[in-house]
């Protein structure tokens, strides 16, 4: 369970959240939605404690991760997974080395059983064979395939999206979705996907939540949210340049 | 000015404060031995095997150049047999450790902190982060480590190299006679000057790897930020070797009882 208090964040004399309250419970799947540059993923990277609020507090499962420092904040991350908006593999390693990257220092695994999760992990990104390969040998897609592999090795309670079909084309963004589903779905991970592709957010979220003028503007079930006769919402959904287009 | 000054005086204690946090980080990850033996390994082949072609050719030609001053002006007062006292005493105590820090700041501090921005900027030290992995202990330890032992070895070698490169040239260009040559730097270069140089090296080691990896953690972002970072850490390191040089002679001068 992941629970927002108050969330602040500026960068400089820039707000980019303020006041943000929100509760996902466990084995929810959420899209987060809004404006590119509206602190999306900052508020992402907030929750996994890879930046610090300047006020309130983020709760995962009824523990504040505000206080704590760095190395602390490691058994907190061991329970997430997050895919990274770039992929963010690791460009000196091959593809087996990056998705077994968590495993590198524990002792009790052996190579033979590392190698088989692996296969295991790319298997189910649809990405069997690709131990060897370099992250520069691979497209964008397989990058964030691989990405995810490296997320879902170790079977992380939470699964943390950033943006994961931008930069692809609709045909790999729709393979993304099935694959976000099918993880959500077998793993039975809380799953939380900060996306501004709507066709993406109403597929892979059970709700949907949007951030508005630093602010979460609303949240509801994607049928709720897509029929919604809100103008600001309905501006974001249909994709509106100026709000006075909009028919509702 | 005062409010340019303030706010100058603020970066630089702020920037001197944030590296203090990262060597307390450093040695709190020492003392948990969260070292991966094979990434020091490899940082041992990249900071001191890697650097060694550019080491030996600074410290031959160092070598010689200093025979050769050297040997100009003793002649004039025909001391011309203490002229590879003079070059290893120099070699051992300043030149040697001196010369190879600034050279594997060159080499070395850049591509530290190239390497670490890159990752910053492309947000591999954030996956990193969410693989529950101390970027301390697993990019900047390492390197720690690995340039505090490659810096007194190279250091070595260019001593080495600097006095052989030297004795030939005083013997074999300069014709000064190899036997009083020979025994005049072994009565005057002694164990104490070898240590102050091993020592004087070990630090420079820290110091490289240190601002290297403090400059890539903190790159600004892009391109920009990566060529920044990556110019600063061989800027900073060099005048903080040249600087701490001075009073680590004087401060190794006053222990071993030269001051």
């Amino acid at each position: 369970m992941i629970e927002v208090r108050n969330l602040a964040k500026s960068f400089g004399a820039h707000p980019v959240l303020e006041a943000v309250n929100f509760r996902i419970e466990s084995g929810e799947s959420v899209a987060i939605i809004g404006r590119s540059g509206g602190g999306k993923s900052v508020l992402l990277k907030h929750l996994v404690g890879l930046l610090q609020p300047d006020a309130g507090e983020v709760l995962v499962d009824g523990e504040n991760i505000g206080p704590l420092n760095e190395r602390q904040l490691l058994r907190v991350r061991r329970k997430f997974g997050m895919v990274f908006q770039g992929a963010a593999l690791f460009d000196s390693m091959t593809v087996a080395e990056n998705v077994a990257f968590a495993f590198r220092n524990q002792k009790h695994q052996t190579a033979g059983e590392i190698a088989r999760r692996v296969a295991a992990a790319l298997e189910m990104v649809d990405l069997p064979g690709t131990q060897n390969k370099k992250p520069a040998e691979l497209s964008g897609g397989m990058r964030k395939r691989v990405g995810l592999a490296r997320a879902i090795i170790y079977e992380p309670e939470i699964l943390l999206y950033d943006e994961p079909t931008t930069g692809l084309d609709p045909i790999v963004s729709d393979s993304i979705d099935k694959l976000i589903i099918r993880v959500r779905d077998q793993l039975k991970v809380t799953s939380i996907v900060v996306t501004h592709d709507m066709r993406s957010a109403r597929r892979v979220g059970n709700r949907v939540m949007m951030l508005h003028q630093r602010k979460m503007y609303a949240s509801a079930a994607p049928e709720e949210f897509f029929t919604s006769t809100d103008p600001v919402v309905r501006q974001f959904v249909d994709g509106v340049a100026d709000i006075k287009e909009i028919v509702i | 000015m005062n409010v340019f000054l303030n706010q100058r005086a603020r970066y630089v204690l702020s920037e001197l404060g944030q590296i203090a946090l990262l060597a307390r980080d450093i040695f709190v990850s020492a003392l948990t031995f969260k070292v991966v033996w094979r990434d020091f390994v490899y940082q041992i082949y990249s900071i001191g095997v890697k650097s060694q072609s550019v080491v030996l050719v600074t410290g031959a030609f160092t070598g010689m150049v200093l025979g050769a001053q050297t040997y100009f002006q003793f002649h004039k007062v025909k001391m011309d047999t203490a002229t590879l006292a003079v070059v290893s005493v120099s070699l051992c105590d300043e030149l040697g450790p001196v010369l190879t820090a600034l050279m594997v700041a060159g080499r070395v501090g850049a591509s530290i902190a190239a390497e670490i921005g890159t990752m910053r900027v492309t947000e591999q030290i954030d996956a990193l982060r969410t693989l529950a992995t101390h970027p301390v202990d697993y990019l900047v330890l390492p390197r720690m480590l690995a340039a505090h032992v490659a810096l007194p070895l190279l250091a070595v070698e260019c001593i080495v190299v600097g006095i052989g490169a030297s004795y030939m040239v005083c013997t074999q260009i300069l014709g000064i006679e190899p036997v009083y040559l020979w025994e005049n730097m072994l009565r005057y270069t002694h164990d104490v000057d070898i240590f102050i140089g091993l020592v004087k090296a070990f630090i420079f080691g820290g110091i490289i790897a240190l601002i290297g990896c403090y400059k890539g953690l903190t790159c600004g972002l892009g391109a920009e930020g990566v060529g920044h970072a990556t110019t600063e850490a061989v800027v900073f390191a060099s005048i903080t070797i040249l600087i701490s040089n001075f009073f680590l002679t004087l401060v190794m001068g006053k222990l071993v009882g030269l001051l």
